[in-house]
């Protein structure tokens, strides 16, 4: 039918508030797809704080809080477990590797972790991905540390910088272990997890640090012992926070995690890392939907906008009515005319808010995965994105029967007649 | 000539029209247009002229009396037939501003063409295709030059404009025309121009003529002259909206 091109040409002709629609509608959905691709990145990046451990074992407290402190670094512990309730759990026979995590001092505001070795084998992020070295390599000697790549960035540390942690994990710090200042021996590649906020020493390192001290303060005098004179002590651990643990197969995870549960001599607990994430997630998906909500809002707003705008043209679009009665359009025709006026620019909408997104994508991407180690691959629409982009061309078409309908009203009345 | 011009083509019998809850606007006893006939109307405003155009467009059916166009009554019909029905056999023209702004010269004379397969048929059967007949009523018009089939109508003068839309009522041979006032914003000299250029187009198509205008000046070129409000028994002070 005839009726497609003539409410193009119609269109045209009113390009420059057509175009005003179109652009808001675009602009809604680039947003709406946008929030989509960073919820669904977010999720998947979240999930992928933590992979390849099998069991997160701490003293028994909350698992979301036990995640929060092991993981995220987020908070502190409110007890530790014994160095050898972990030679015990270390030696399960089901256990592959066992790695320890010691917390409670800090640099600057950044968590300083005491652990292995090993920690740089097994841990994993991502999609399995290992933590890789852009520089040196992990800690050989005592007073060595590994940092994460924001911290090498934002203090601007290289490699054989000397940095003084400090005692307590508050951001200012009276306390601080200036006797026994730290080498960096290693920078981490940037991972988007909080690794890439931590400052990683042995565990032997961390031991020193405390070695001279009593009731929380620092020895004085003669009862302190200076780094070179801490080397010769016995530095293993009497606590540490948590351990990650990796099985020698899948399927043991629920009979360690049982035997640990019940571990005879400190009350402790196991937690499966992708659980407690879920669990997690499910308190920040809060967020996530209430982000959701409010773009599906704009979009609305955008379908609001061109409902006005077509509204608003209705009027000095009598003559156009009445001129296209005259010459034989029936008022079901005036509908369809402004029907597709709607339909069509929403679909303008619709391609120019894709087009829109995957330009935005494609300069976001370097700047995102360099400032936040998130890589966000530029992919097809899937099914869901296709059926909200559905969704809203269903939307704006009903929307669309409002001026269709008042149109067609007014044609009836007019008929043929001309008014201005 | 068609079988069917041996019928009148307007024929009114005893028509009444009346708004609901309004005085009667409209009260015709007999009036008839003949095949190829050339009928001035007079018409002032507040004599139930645009009620009357309504009427024979099929936009509103009257509340007595017969409506024959072409021998066809229009109560039988539904409001889409007769929606149709004016489509395929009536030409209109206004009095200005007839055309669609965002249309060509050209696309704004076929138009008729895309809502009356009939007129689109006749138009292509006797030119070849659609497009042919409009450049064929634009020479015949005096609108020739090929410079002006493209032009956005908004840059022609108002006399070419009301010869654009004589040639868009005049498309596909329909059998009645209906010219409301199509010369009031033209000059004395365009006037006459336009009238023998619509004349000799709609004797050459075979088309009945009603002309409508409050200017007398005008009624001696007609067949016939009839004055509305002679012809309309309906006591009416001012025209309703």
């Amino acid at each position: 039918m005839y009726l497609f091109p003539l409410a193009l040409r119609s269109l045209l002709n009113r390009r420059f508030s057509a175009l005003l629609t179109v652009l808001a509608i675009a602009l809604s959905v680039t947003l709406l797809l946008g929030v989509e691709k960073i919820r669904n990145e977010a999720r998947a990046s979240f999930a992928g704080t933590i992979s390849g451990t099998d069991l997160i074992v701490g003293p028994r407290t909350g698992s979301v809080q036990l995640l929060l402190y092991s993981v995220f670094r987020i908070g502190n512990a409110t007890s530790n477990m014994r160095w050898d309730s972990y030679q015990r759990v270390a030696e399960h026979p089901r256990v592959d590797w066992a790695v320890p995590i010691s917390l409670g001092d800090s640099h600057r505001g950044f968590k300083v972790m005491g652990t292995t070795g090993d920690y740089f084998k097994h841990f994993r992020h991502g999609r399995d991905r290992a933590l890789l070295f852009t520089e040196g390599r992990a800690f050989d000697d005592l007073y060595d540390t590994v940092i994460g790549a924001d911290i090498a960035r934002e203090l601007n540390y290289q490699l054989g910088s000397e940095l003084v942690l400090a005692h307590g994990t508050g951001a200012v710090s009276f306390v601080e272990h200036a006797d026994k200042p730290f080498r960096v021996s290693g920078i981490l590649g940037k991972t988007g997890t909080p690794v890439d906020r931590t400052i990683h020493i042995s565990l032997e390192g961390m031991e020193a640090l405390h070695v001279d001290w009593q009731q929380g303060m620092p020895a004085r005098g003669a009862a302190s012992v200076d780094a070179e004179q801490a080397r010769s002590l016995d530095l293993t651990p009497t606590t540490i926070t948590a351990m990650l643990l990796g099985l020698d197969s899948r399927v043991a995870t629920f009979a360690v995690q049982r035997d640990i549960n019940r571990f005879p001599d400190e009350p402790l607990m196991a937690v499966l890392p992708g659980v407690a994430l879920q669990e997690l997630w499910s308190l920040l998906g809060v967020a996530e939907q209430a982000l959701f909500i409010v773009s599906v809002f704009v979009v609305l707003t955008g379908l609001v906008g061109m409902l006005t705008a077509i509204l608003a043209s209705l009027n000095e679009r009598r003559r156009e009515m009445a001129i296209l009665r005259s010459v034989g359009a029936r008022p079901r025709h005036v509908f369809g005319l402004l029907l597709l006026e709607a339909a069509g620019l929403a679909l303008a909408g619709i391609l120019l808010g894709l087009g829109l997104m995957y330009l935005a994508m494609w300069l976001a991407q370097p700047v995102i995965l360099s400032h936040y180690g998130l890589f966000i691959p530029i992919t097809a629409p899937g099914l869901w994105d296709w059926s909200l982009l559905g969704a809203i061309l269903l939307a704006a078409i009903i929307m669309g029967c409002v001026p269709a309908w008042r149109a067609y009203r007014q044609s009836l009345i007019d008929g043929l007649s001309i008014r201005t | 000539m068609e079988p069917l011009m041996a019928e009148p083509v307007v024929q009114l019998e005893q028509i009444t029209f009346a708004w609901p809850g309004r005085a009667t606007l409209l009260d015709i006893d007999s009036f008839t247009l003949q095949a190829g006939e050339r009928v001035f109307l007079k018409g002032p405003s507040g004599s139930g002229k645009t009620t009357l155009l309504g009427l024979l467009g099929g936009v509103q059916l009257p509340a007595s009396g017969r409506i024959r166009l072409l021998g066809t009554d229009l109560a039988g019909m539904s409001s889409s037939a007769r929606d149709r029905f004016r489509a395929d056999h009536t030409g209109y023209i206004f009095q200005m501003f007839n055309l669609l702004p965002y249309l060509s010269v050209v696309e704004n004379i076929i138009l008729p063409c895309h809502f009356s397969s009939l007129r689109q048929q006749r138009a292509s059967e006797r030119h070849g295709n659609v497009q042919a007949a409009a450049l064929h009523l634009l020479a015949h018009l005096g609108l020739d030059q090929p410079a002006l089939r493209n032009q956005p109508v908004t840059e022609l003068s108002i006399g070419q404009q009301q010869r654009v839309a004589a040639a868009r009522a005049l498309i596909g041979s329909p059998e009645l025309i209906i010219a409301d006032e199509p010369t009031s914003a033209l000059d004395a000299d365009t006037r006459e121009v336009f009238l023998q250029l619509l004349f000799s187009e709609c004797q050459a198509l075979g088309s009945s003529l009603l002309f409508v205008s409050h200017d007398a000046a005008l009624e001696s070129l007609f067949d016939r002259s009839l004055s509305l409000r002679e012809l309309n028994r309906a006591v009416v002070s001012s025209e309703v909206i």
